[in-house]
Parts: C-alpha cells; sequence; structure tokens
C-alpha cells in the first residue's frame, strides 16, 4: 500500500513538473522567465544536497565547490570550444570527477563524518581563494581568463548541440533547464528504488550492519558523494546560464550555507522538499534583494530559525504526513461503511 | 588429503585495547555444521572475541582462518561474503526501515529481485515475522527488533552464524522459540551462541567454551562444563540452578 502510494506521488510529481514546464512560457513574461531559470539552478543545486545529505546520511558543508567548479568548468569549456555540450558535459564530468577523488581521500581514509564536514568545508574556502586570486591576463586556460574576483564576463549561452550559430533563447534555456531538473529527479527517485538505493538509506541508517551485510559502505558513500556532486555541477552550468557570468563569489561560505538551509526548510529525507525549498526561499531572497530593506541574508537567517523552531522536520514532510492521516481517516470510514453494508 | 579443514580455526587470537587485554591468546576451532555455546560473565571477552571473527575488530595477535583462507585483518564487508552473519549483542538493525525492507537489504546481494522477494518472504514468516514486516523497526518492541536482525542474518544463507546474547531481554515463551529456532538453524549452518541463560543452554548446547578474563577457562561437553567448579566459581555461582 506504501509502495503504491509512493509510486502515485512519484508521478503526480512527474505531471506538476511537466505542466511547469510547458505553462511558464505561456503566462510568464521574459524577464519572469529569466528569473524561473535561476530558482531552477537553485532547486537543482538543493537536490544535491537533499540526495547526499537525505538520504546518504553524508553532511556536506562546502556543497558550493561542486557548483563552482561546475559552472567555471562550463565557461572556460565553452569559451575554448564554442560548443556549449562540451561545456555541459565538463560541468558535470569535472565536480564529480574532483569530488570522487575528495571522496576516495575522505571515505577509504576512514575520516569520521564530523571531519567531513570540516574538510568539505575548507575545500570550498580553498577553492574560493584559490579562483580569486587570479587577477591579471596571465591566469588563464586557453582563452579563458578567469578574472579573479571579477569572474569571467559574458560566459557563452546554450547552442543546440553541434550547431554553435544556433544560440537558445531565454525560452529555450527554460525548456532544456526545466527538463534537465525533472530528468534528474526521476533518476534520482529510480536509483533511491533500486538495490543500490536501498544499500544507500541502510548505510545512513546504520553503517555497522550494512556492513556486517556484506556492503562496502565507504564505496556507497563515495558514489552518492559524486553522483551529487555532478548535479551539482549541472546546477553550475545553469546557473552560468541565467547570469551570463560566472565569478568566485559561488564558491562563497554563504552559497554552502544557503543550500542547507533550502534542504533543511524543504525537507530532510525528501527530494521535493530540497526542489521546493530552493525555489521558494530563492524567491524571498530575491523579493528581500529588490525590497532593499532587509539584507536577504539576514532574511533567510531569520527563515531558517523560525522553521528549525517551528517546523523541524521541514515543509514536504509535514504536508505528506497530514495528507496520509487524512487518507488513512478517510480509508478507514470507508472501510467501516464497507463492513457496516450487507 | 586426509586432513579436514575447520569452518573456523582461530589461532592465539589476542586483542588490547591500551592496557586492557579484552581478549587473551584463545584459540578455538568449529567444524561445519557445528552448534558451539559460548559462556563466560561479563567482561570475559566474547563480545570481542565476536568483533575479531566478524573484521569490526583486527586482532593484535593471532590467525583467523575460514575454511583454511586467513581472513585476518578483512573487512567486515568482506568477511561476510565469506559466508559469517553476525547478530550483534546490542542490536543493530535499520530503525528508519521496515521490517521488509531490513531483510530485504540482506536478501538482496547476490541474488535476483524475485530471488530476493521469495528469501524475505520465507525468512519473515520462519521468524513469524508477517505481521510487523510493514512496520517501522525502530518501533517495534526490544523483543522483535531482535528477531528482525536474527532474519538479516539468515536471509543471507551464511555458513557460520555467530549469535550474541540472542535471547537477552526476551520473554520465556520467545526465549523457548529462540531455542528451537536455533537447533533448526543447525541442520544446515553452524552456530556459536553467546548466552548467559543457563536454561537456554542446557535446551540447546553440546560443547561449550568458557571464557574468563579474555582467556579460555574450558571447553567441553555441557554437562561437564555446568558440573565444573571452576567454571561454578566464575561464572555460575549463586546463580546456579
Ligand atoms: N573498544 C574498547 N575499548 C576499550 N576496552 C574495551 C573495548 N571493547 C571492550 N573492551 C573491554 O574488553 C573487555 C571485554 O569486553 P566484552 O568483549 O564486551 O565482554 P563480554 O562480551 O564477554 O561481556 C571488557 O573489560 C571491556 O571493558
Ligand atoms: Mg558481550
Amino acid at each position: 500500500m506504501k509502495f503504491n502510494s509512493a509510486w502515485a506521488g512519484f508521478i503526480a510529481v512527474l505531471i506538476a513538473g511537466l505542466v511547469v514546464l510547458f505553462a511558464v512560457p505561456q503566462i510568464v513574461s521574459l524577464f519572469g522567465i529569466v528569473q524561473m531559470t535561476v530558482f531552477v539552478a537553485m532547486a537543482m543545486y538543493a537536490l544535491s544536497q537533499g540526495f547526499l545529505w537525505g538520504f546518504g546520511g553524508i553532511m556536506c558543508f562546502g556543497q558550493a565547490s561542486f557548483l563552482g567548479l561546475g559552472a567555471y568548468a562550463y565557461a572556460i569549456t565553452a569559451i575554448n570550444l564554442g560548443d556549449t555540450s562540451w561545456g555541459m558535459l565538463a560541468g558535470v564530468a569535472v565536480p564529480a570527477i574532483f569530488a570522487l577523488l575528495l571522496g576516495y581521500f575522505m571515505f577509504y581514509g576512514r575520516i569520521s563524518d564530523a571531519y567531513i564536514g570540516v574538510i568539505t568545508l575548507t575545500v570550498s574556502v580553498i577553492l574560493f581563494q584559490l579562483i580569486n586570486s587570479t587577477s591579471g591576463a596571465q591566469y588563464h586556460i586557453g582563452q579563458a581568463e578567469l578574472g579573479g574576483f571579477n569572474g569571467i564576463p559574458s560566459v557563452p549561452t546554450l547552442n543546440m548541440p553541434g550547431d554553435v550559430s544556433n544560440v537558445l533563447s531565454p525560452t529555450g534555456i527554460w525548456y532544456v533547464s526545466m527538463a534537465l531538473l525533472i530528468i534528474v529527479y526521476a533518476l534520482l527517485r529510480l536509483a533511491l528504488a533500486s538495490r543500490f538505493g536501498r544499500v544507500v538509506v541502510a548505510i545512513r541508517e546504520n553503517e555497522t550492519r550494512a556492513m556486517l551485510l556484506g556492503y562496502d559502505a565507504r564505496l556507497y558513500k563515495l558514489l552518492s558523494f559524486t553522483i551529487s556532486a555532478a548535479i551539482a555541477g549541472l546546477a553550475g552550468c545553469i546557473y552560468d546560464n541565467w547570469g551570463g557570468f560566472i565569478s568566485p563569489t559561488i564558491f562563497g561560505l554563504a552559497m554552502s550555507a544557503e543550500v542547507i538551509i533550502f534542504v533543511l526548510v524543504g525537507g530532510l529525507g525528501t527530494l521535493i522538499g530540497p526542489i521546493l525549498g530552493g525555489v521558494g526561499l530563492q524567491y524571498v531572497m530575491n523579493l528581500a534583494g529588490t525590497q532593499h530593506k532587509v539584507d536577504p541574508n539576514l532574511g533567510l537567517g531569520v527563515v531558517l530559525v523560525a522553521f528549525v523552531l517551528l517546523v523541524p522536520q521541514g515543509v514536504v514532510p509535514v504536508i505528506r504526513d497530514k495528507a496520509m492521516q487524512l487518507f488513512i481517516r478517510r480509508g478507514a470510514k470507508a472501510a467501516r461503511i464497507q463492513e457496516t453494508s450487507p | 588429503m586426509s586432513e579436514i579443514v575447520p569452518l573456523l580455526e582461530a589461532r592465539n587470537v589476542t586483542m588490547r585495547f591500551g592496557g586492557v587485554t579484552a581478549v587473551d591468546d584463545v584459540s578455538l576451532v568449529l567444524g561445519e555444521v557445528e552448534l558451539r555455546c559460548l559462556i563466560g560473565p561479563n567482561g570475559a571477552g566474547k563480545s570481542t572475541f565476536f568483533k575479531t571473527l566478524t573484521g569490526q575488530l583486527n586482532p593484535t595477535e593471532g590467525r583467523i582462518k575460514l575454511r583454511g583462507q586467513d581472513v585476518t585483518g578483512l573487512l567486515p564487508n568482506q568477511i561476510a561474503r565469506l559466508g559469517v552473519g553476525i547478530k550483534t549483542q546490542i542490536p543493530n538493525v535499520f530503525n528508519g526501515l521496515t521490517a521488509y525492507e531490513n531483510v530485504l537489504v540482506a536478501a538482496q546481494r547476490g541474488r535476483s529481485a524475485a530471488m530476493a522477494k521469495a528469501m524475505v518472504e520465507k525468512t519473515l514468516a520462519r521468524l513469524r515475522l508477517e505481521p510487523v514486516a510493514r512496520r517501522q523497526v525502530g518501533q517495534l518492541a526490544h523483543g522483535q527488533r531482535q528477531w528482525v536482525e536474527i532474519a538479516t542474518v539468515l536471509a543471507q544463507e551464511p555458513d557460520l552464524i555467530l549469535l550474541d546474547e540472542p535471547a537477552a531481554g526476551m520473554t520465556h515463551e520467545e526465549v523457548e522459540r529462540t531455542a528451537e529456532l536455533i537447533k533448526e538453524i543447525n541442520r544446515t549452518q553452524a552456530l556459536v551462541v553467546v548466552e548467559h541463560d543457563m536454561q537456554f543452554i542446557r535446551m540447546i548446547a553440546q560443547t561449550v567454551t568458557v571464557f574468563n578474563q579474555g582467556k579460555v577457562l574450558m571447553e567441553d561437553h555441557v554437562d561437564a562444563v555446568l558440573a565444573d567448579q571452576r567454571v561454578r566459581d566464575v561464572y555460575i555461582g549463586k546463580a546456579a540452578a
């Protein structure tokens, strides 16, 4: 029964996603569509953290490392090769390979959970400092000047694969970004329902038991970490396509902290929660940013404190449980009626 | 050719934690489909010895062999794959998952989806866990959580099963069922059972090994062990029935 309701939820989310995908260009202005693209980038970013933390049980305090590596790898590759399809590929592969190496050192070195938080945080700070100190023409990769704290201006926008002259419009970018979000969500759901996903969650629940049942916890953690980094990198590519420029602030502590808040507010241990948390809070931050009355980060802090105190499980789990209660009560009522009717 | 290779062979195993010697030069040999009881007072080193057998601890000294293969220093997951399953003293289960999912995680390794499902159902039925199959294990009573853990162990079909205090905290009826189950498992698989309950030991035991202060005090038939004055002194004492 639980199995069926879970899959019904999955289908419902997919349908809702498709509706949003096709409805937004019809009803939202061009400016609005561009705005929505950054929401998708943040949703994808939150999904990467939500999968790793909520299902893998791994707390990464420096998720911005992978977002930033993806964004920079996309920009540098696209500038050098022209075709942005290679940029997308690099934007996913570079953070994934980086995570594979870092994760190998952490998980196979039996670093404790607390230190994994510290190490990932430190790595993001190092990357920030590294990229931040690349001012001057001598710092370039191929034709791409890294630009230090000014970043890389005019990052190429997505083109049709193999056709550099055919650059996508903001609406086209919306379709690609939102479709990617739906696909990544669906793939994660399927992965979590597979053998692999069951073991990942089992390790979160009890690593010792999982090992005693013959599973190499280090390998599964490494794979989750790498998958998460690849998704964050994809978010970085979308982010590039929204702004058309990239700077080292993407590696900043604020970016790593924000995504933790997105996940907490949306709901840890769900996939849709981080997505909605990312969209909702980015919206609130944009609003605060345009009002110029409150500092967006201060606003985010207030939201976090309010949620931790009032809705510690996050929005989606609360709604889901309420809906489930309603469903069960209705079901019980229906069953009673059936019993009494001859 | 003529020599029979034992299922488990622990030779001079020692485990030290700083100044504490928890397991002190223990040797233990177990044949195929043998049932062994391990008794001894609290702190005698029984659980620590199990940890060295399953790779949770790397022994300070000594070698451990499974069917002649040296497994000393292997990881728990590697030893599990060689056919060793353990129910630990402090239950190790997946609290946030259902009983069904707990057993499925164990059963899916090396099996097709259909075979895994069949194994889960068979194991749940064997342990009479079907009524709670869809409940979260964290919400079950202590005795039932122990059964779930035993179910995960059985679903792997290990050749050697280690049970660390399987009857602890169980009702009298549950204890009897556990004894029956152990005898049934022993028809096809070897077991080492750590237990304090003397009645329970009498129900199942043939050969008993007695631990005391990290050492093997004696190893003999259950009747001889329970009649031995040294064993009474260190262990049974006033509790002797
Ligand atoms: N990780 C550890 N660090 C230090 N001492 C330990 C550790 N594990 C067990 N011990 C000590 O080893 C001894 C044997 O413990 P244990 O194997 O749990 O005994 P038993 O299972 O027979 O009751 C005890 O004195 C215990 O305090
Ligand atoms: Mg013990």
